[in-house]
């Protein structure tokens, strides 16, 4: 059996970016994801990479442009508030298609908000976040073992399909410590011809940008970008499914909230409720296929979220409003109790 | 000696206007990075303004950056690639205002990259609006009844300012509004570069330039302005240079 070590959420995630082959990480402290940036300031210096503090979200960001424009493994975290500072760079890299991975390891707001976990990021990261037609391929981990593998994942995602990829993480998943395994595994790395790193007898320039005065051209380019979104959406789509074979309730939850939703599940199915879960492990590309197959055979679904109900509206429009949706939610920092999932589930069961 | 077009140009047209500046500052870089010999191995970043188009001019592989961003930009980089010359080409809205801190940064960190910056006073892509660099009671789109300073405040002197930044290695303010000087700005510019070659850090050249269209006057008449009011509140001249200084 392969040994696992006791870690953090932040520390495994940031261990999966140095072994995806990250040795560049810019980032700017802020709570609850100081840990990603204190493991890399010890770790990068002895394995050749660079840690660098920048002077504020927007410069990190605008680094990790300019390392992976020039063709390397770049990565940034932040937290919430720090995410709306990057979202301009976010919305540059988008339009130049340059991939790297963002971590937003979400607390609650909006503003400067609190220090404690929230999903509350779930519009602005699923739906675009900064300006433009774009969207960032989002992957949710739901454990300390997910922080780890989804964190590979995402550099190789982005980089297969040259578009930013975003963990959507929050302050329980990564400040909690659980097992992980850090088995060898091995990482999809990818030529990188477009980047701009200096021509060296290259026959031609390469040119990074996202501006054109042309609308023919620029609509041309949304159009070639969304090809490959669709691409995406046909092939990358992840999702569990947690006690569905009989479930007449669907539970739609992703990260912390599928973890107490899971108790909640158990707890239910003791009481005679025959309910489920749909866990979406990419919130974009979002599980429709699953989620409107199992319209067919629920009678109600429940979303369970920890914010104001913002995947709810994905979760009605997958399944194109044929069934109830009911919204089990707390925000601002706090968390629901599997009690009161469980009496979300009963009232579904009941309509 | 032949004059010939230099390889650090593209045959790109530029899209400047008549007599604007722009088309001789970059000559002068293009003419520095193929004389140094590494046109091959550099990488521009295009700012926001004016010069946003220079990715399609300078002959080299170039990312364009968001507004103000381009010294973050280019230290993402040389960081990834610390073998390659990175420069910056930034006019004054990009790096005094909006840009401000990604400019004191990369000097603070003693970043190894070049900064082009061209200061012509004014905004001219917008079509000429206050700068942060424009003078005391000059009339723009935005200062109508010029440059009030008791209400907007006074303009940014950035060489002053990053002359008392430790980590900047070579700050130096030139103009280009005549011949003797347009050789001093080809001296500095080059040897900007030829510091990042050396690994030396830092260094970041402002380029007094004129915008004839937005300023509303002659070509002739902008040079003559430049010398008479740009020139006076911005003294040419080396601001720090820290081989210079070790050497003394």
């Amino acid at each position: 059996m392969a040994e696992k070590v006791l870690m953090k959420g932040n520390e495994a995630l940031a261990e999966a970016a140095i072994t995806a082959g990250c040795r560049h990480y810019f980032g700017y402290p802020i709570t609850p994801q100081t840990e990603v940036a204190a493991y890399m300031a010890k770790r990068m210096p002895k394995i050749g990479g660079t840690f660098l503090q920048a002077e504020s979200e927007v410069a990190a960001i605008n680094m990790v442009l300019g390392a992976a424009a020039a063709g390397v493994r770049s990565m940034t975290s932040s937290s919430s508030p720090g995410i709306s500072l990057k979202s301009e760079g976010i919305s540059y890299m988008a339009g130049c298609d340059v991939p790297a991975v963002i971590v937003n390891v979400e607390r609650g707001g909006p503003g400067l908000g609190g220090i404690q976990p929230s999903q509350s990021d779930y519009f602005q990261a699923t739906k675009g976040g900064g300006h433009g037609d774009y969207h960032l391929i989002v992957l949710a981990p739901a454990s300390v073992q997910e922080m780890y593998s989804l964190t590979i994942k995402g550099f190789e995602i982005a980089d297969n399909y040259r578009i930013p990829t975003m963990i959507l993480t929050d302050g329980t998943i990564g400040q909690m410590m659980e097992p992980v395994s850090l088995d060898a595994v091995e990482v999809k790395q990818f030529d990188k011809p477009w980047s701009a790193c200096g021509q060296r007898g290259r026959d031609h320039r390469n040119i990074i940008n996202s501006l054109s005065l042309k609308p023919e051209e620029l609509e041309q380019w949304n159009f070639d970008r969304y090809k490959r979104y669709e691409i995406v959406k046909e092939k990358e789509v992840m999702y569990e499914e947690f006690m569905m074979d009989d479930a007449e309730v669907c539970i739609v939850a992703f990260g912390i909230a599928a973890r107490v939703s899971k108790n909640a599940i158990v707890e239910a199915r003791k009481q005679g409720i025959k309910v489920g879960m749909i866990r979406p492990i990419t919130l974009w590309p979002f599980p429709e296929k699953a989620l409107k197959a199992a319209a067919e055979k629920c009678k109600a679904f429940v979303s369970v979220e920890l914010s104001m109900g913002q995947m709810i509206d994905d979760v009605k429009l997958a399944i194109e409003c044929k069934k109830p949706v009911l919204l089990c939610n707390r925000t601002g920092g706090m968390i629901m109790s599997p009690d009161e999932v469980v009496a979300k589930i009963v009232e579904a069961s009941k309509m | 000696m032949d004059f010939k077009k230099t390889k650090g140009l593209t045959d790109a047209p530029l899209h400047y206007c008549p007599g604007c500046t722009h088309g001789i500052i970059h000559r002068l870089v293009a003419e520095s990075l193929e004389e140094l010999g590494v046109l091959d191995r550099t990488v521009g970043v295009a700012s926001v303004g004016c010069s946003v188009f220079t990715y399609n001019y300078f002959n080299c592989d170039m990312v364009q950056a968001a507004h103000g961003r381009a010294p973050a930009v280019a230290t993402g980089i040389k960081r990834a690639r610390p073998d390659d010359i990175v420069f910056t080409y930034q006019g004054d809205g990009d790096l005094a205002a909006i840009g401000t801190a990604e400019t004191v940064h990369s000097a603070a960190r003693n970043e190894n990259i070049t900064i082009i910056f061209v200061n012509n006073a004014i905004y001219g892509m917008t079509g000429g609006q206050m700068a942060p660099t424009t003078l005391p009671n000059q009339i723009t789109q935005t200062s109508p009844y010029g440059r009030d300073v008791t209400v907007v405040g006074y303009p940014v002197k950035v060489c002053e300012m990053l002359s008392q930044v430790d980590g900047a290695s070579y700050v130096e303010r030139v103009a280009v509004n005549n011949v003797k000087n347009i050789m001093k700005a080809k001296k500095a510019i080059k040897k900007a570069f030829q510091n990042q070659i050396e690994g030396k850090g830092f260094s970041l050249i402002e380029v007094l330039s004129t915008c004839p269209t937005n300023w509303g006057k002659s070509p002739a008449d902008a040079i003559k302005w430049l010398d008479d009011n740009m020139a006076t509140y911005y003294p040419l001249g080396v601001y720090k240079d820290k081989e210079a200084t070790k050497n003394d």
